[in-house]
């Protein structure tokens, strides 16, 4: 089985959770015998090209004769309603009808792919416009190539994936690892997104969710037929890392949050947590880790509730400093409002760090040796702190049962799920 | 008529705790969730107690004395009765005037202490006979431990306080070739005799009765009586012992479990088997061998042995932290903090901590009001810290004076 994947980021070059995990996933496919073509834009060629072959967008040509990519599309679609004007012919005329209007349809297509355009690769400002051209050169790359299903992963390529099928008539499998209402709160999301998301979902033959809570949120916000969501949750891929050892400066516990600082990730809460808490167990210490438009807010309400003195501020972490961080953590919180699934309770669980999740992330569907509150619950959130700081056989418990828990989130595990996902998008066909 | 069907069945519900934070930690004296507790013990009685009760009775009046079944009420089921629903100990007072109804001894908070303090464990045991001949005018001669908890010290502790029968599970680990179905004994003191529960025939009513995926469901009275005639067939007792929210609670009533035991006397006595008591079973039939058992078991889990309240970390915290407060709990000399650490000596504190369920065991959560064991653990610990408090309080107080 082949499969043409299109992707935004591959590891070195990351910006966020999707290039790990893309990189794992391909991992695990290329173990259980699916071939990828991964698709980004501006391959710099140091990726680790051991279990996919990655094409650079940027070295595609493209034509620039569609100024929009509803007009763009538009053409696609026509090209492929070409070949269906002949309905009523037996189905081997039918299927070489097909194949030479493919063909003839391809040669069509080549001929306006001409100029070459150059992708930034990083999320930026002329975001849209990139989504735009990356559907051209996915419309251009799957009339070159040769593959079995499309797989595209989280809206910025959910347009390469349709103009891909169109164009080949290949299934296209979604993977929606986030969605506009995990970005923003229900009643402010980007709208254009909301729309590239949905179209991506409806014209997909299969999605894939991250988590069962991100399948709800398919379901029930996008109004997606819930028989073709399927939830593969993440794993963890940590192998070639080596444990840090780090010298304490301060024998105090310490309690981390370590994440964007925004409104999704719940920061307020872990605040209010931290000072009930530190009333009774005064020798405790929290660090926020981590920066974002909610940082400043933050930094305040830490001083009104005059708790400076025991609650520290790092900033945005880079490297070696998150495992460094996690190294020095007696409890690790992830108190998120909303999140899709959620990697870093793994690596603290790997740093045998004891962990507390929101119930309201897509992680607590696969962890249990995780303490899980509701993020709103401040009360239990602080209760649950208390427990891991005073009761040693909870974080003894947590930790040891954890790392074996993260252990076992195996890619190959979840890349074997993916397969039967392509294989019932090709079955469907 | 030389064979027998030995019906026991245990009565307990535990003490909830409410919610209990760090926060209310020397703030709340207050650990039990009363409203659950109420809540519980009046829906099992509406479903279970009361209506089990009256079709044991009718049974008992039908056939002339000749169906007989032995009970263990546990002391804390005993009090939510007396607070909730005291129809339900006029019930059970009104089976014991027929004659035909043993009651069992067992320690009164459905504890562990057999594993921990022999002291504690001696001192439960005579609170709870002395509750069962307050209620029921009998003194009870036969002894059954939390859980069928039996290995062959806590068997010699329990002769050691002059009984001479003990209840326990025909655990396949400890019986190997042997079978359930005689009367064995305790390896150190072969004076006390011991019943085997036959879980096969057991858990045939107890979990699987209302099973359709169960090749045998559905159950009936007169199929049952036929596997107890073959498991009889050269053996001497069957036991069946399981809780008695088996009926209405468990099984639901619509499942006919009600149906199903009504049926069953007639059925076993028409098959020319007969029932009795416990304390009956071990004067009529002699012991064939001694039993021996060197580490606890259990009727609980597919493992049957300790390992449901008992098998990782946060429960031995647990229970090590809560006995190591026996002696100072003594020293108050106060009535209302022993009670509250009798209280918190139910094993099904420490069975809501299991992790366990993780893997299997839907019968862990229905009976567990925590959403995970951690939850458990967190709120048990708290309410052990402000009750460590309050016996230091006390304590201080009465040096003072």
């Amino acid at each position: 089985m082949r499969v043409l994947m299109f992707g935004w980021e591959f590891p070195p070059h990351i910006a966020g959770g999707l290039g790990t995990a893309c990189y794992g996933m391909t991992k695990g496919l290329a173990h259980c015998g699916v071939d990828v073509l991964f698709v980004m834009p501006s391959a710099s060629g140091d990726e680790d090209q051991s279990a996919v072959r990655i094409i650079n967008a940027s070295d595609v040509a493209i034509y620039d004769a569609f100024p929009n990519i509803d007009e763009f599309l538009g053409k696609v679609q026509f090209l492929r309603v070409g070949s269906n004007l002949h309905p009523y012919i037996d189905p081997d005329d039918f299927t070489d009808l097909v194949e030479s209007e493919q063909r003839s349809q391809q040669e069509e297509f080549k001929f306006y792919f001409r100029q070459k355009y150059q992708f930034s690769g990083k999320y930026g400002k002329n975001l849209m416009e990139e989504v735009s051209r990356y559907a051209m050169v996915g419309g251009a790359i799957a009339a070159e190539e040769q593959f079995d299903v499309i797989h595209a992963h989280d809206w910025l390529t959910y347009y390469a994936g349709i103009a891909a099928k169109r164009v080949s008539g290949k299934p296209l499998v979604i993977h929606v690892h986030a969605t506009s209402f995990d970005r923003g709160s229900a009643d402010n999301i980007d709208t254009r997104v909301y729309e590239i998301e949905r179209r991506g979902m409806q014209e997909a033959d299969k999605v894939i969710t991250v988590s069962d809570l991100t399948r709800n949120i398919v379901i029930t916000k996008y109004g997606i037929d819930p028989a073709k969501v399927v939830t593969v949750h993440n794993a963890v891929d940590f192998s070639g890392r080596e444990k840090l050892s780090v010298e304490r400066g301060v024998h105090d516990k310490v309690i981390t949050f370590l994440g964007r600082i925004t409104f999704q990730k719940g920061p307020e809460y872990f605040i209010e947590a931290a000072a009930k808490v530190l009333k009774v167990c005064p020798n405790t210490r929290f660090v926020m880790a981590g920066s974002g438009d909610m940082m400043n807010r933050c930094i305040r309400y830490v001083a009104k509730l005059g708790i400076a003195d025991r609650f520290y501020f790092t900033g945005f972490l880079r490297g070696d400093d998150v495992q460094k961080m996690f190294a020095l953590s007696d409890v690790y919180v992830m108190p998120s409002v909303s999140e899709p699934f959620g990697i870093s309770p793994l690596e603290a669980m790997k740093s045998d760090v004891p962990t507390i999740i929101s119930k309201q992330s897509g992680v607590a569907e696969v962890l249990k040796y995780a303490i899980k509150v509701d993020f709103w619950d401040v009360n239990a959130l602080a209760d649950a702190m208390y427990g891991l700081l005073n009761y040693p056989a909870l974080p003894h418990l947590a930790t040891e049962r954890g790392r074996e828990e993260v252990d076992n989130l195996k890619w190959d595990a979840a890349a074997v799920k993916v397969r039967d996902v392509y294989q019932s998008a090709i079955d469907g066909q | 008529m030389n064979k027998s069907v030995c019906f026991y069945f245990q009565v307990h519900q535990p003490d909830r705790l409410r919610q209990f934070r760090f926060f209310d930690i020397g703030n709340d004296f207050h650990y039990l969730d009363d409203f659950s507790n109420r809540t519980i013990v009046r829906r099992v009685a509406e479903r279970c107690y009361l209506p089990a009760n009256k079709m044991l009775h009718d049974l008992i009046l039908r056939h002339n004395g000749a169906f007989k079944v032995a009970f263990s009420i546990s002391g804390a089921a005993i009090e939510q009765f007396e607070r909730y629903v005291p129809e339900v100990i006029d019930s059970f007072k009104a089976l014991a005037a027929t004659g035909c109804v043993e009651f069992l001894s067992e320690t009164y908070s459905h504890s562990l202490a057999s594993l921990a303090s022999t002291a504690e464990f001696k001192k439960q045991v005579k609170q709870h006979a002395d509750l069962m001949k307050r209620l029921f005018g009998v003194k009870p001669t036969v002894f059954r431990n939390t859980e069928l908890l039996y290995s062959d010290m806590i068997g010699a502790a329990v002769a050691d306080l002059g009984y001479d029968v003990m209840l326990t599970e025909g655990a396949k680990h400890i019986l190997g070739w042997k079978s359930p179905n005689f009367v064995y004994a305790n390896a150190i003191n072969p004076r006390l005799k011991l019943l085997l529960r036959n879980f096969t025939l057991s858990d045939d009513i107890a979990f699987r009765f209302s099973d359709k995926g169960w090749n045998s469901w559905p159950l009936t009275a007169d199929k049952f009586a036929d596997w107890a005639v073959s498991a009889l067939q050269k053996d001497d007792v069957l036991n069946l012992f399981m809780d008695y929210e088996t009926f209405g609670e468990h099984q639901r009533s619509a499942s006919g479990i009600f149906d199903f035991m009504n049926a069953l006397p007639a059925a076993v006595l028409s098959r020319d088997l007969a029932f009795c008591t416990p304390s009956e079973a071990a004067r009529m039939y002699q012991p064939v061998a001694p039993l021996h058992v060197p580490y606890p078991i259990s009727w609980a889990d597919e493992e049957r042995d300790t390992s449901a309240w008992l098998g990782n970390d946060l429960q031995e915290e647990a229970f090590n932290k809560l006995y190591s407060l026996e002696a100072d709990v003594y020293k108050t000399k106060d009535d209302n903090l022993v009670s509250i650490f009798r209280k918190l000596q139910e094993s099904d504190h420490f069975y809501y901590m299991c992790t366990k369920f993780f893997s299997d065991g839907s019968v862990h959560s229905y009976f567990n009001p925590y959403d995970t064991p951690y939850e458990a653990f967190i709120n048990y610990m708290n309410v052990l810290a402000d009750f460590e408090l309050r016996i230091k309080e006390k304590l201080k107080a009465k040096k003072t004076k």
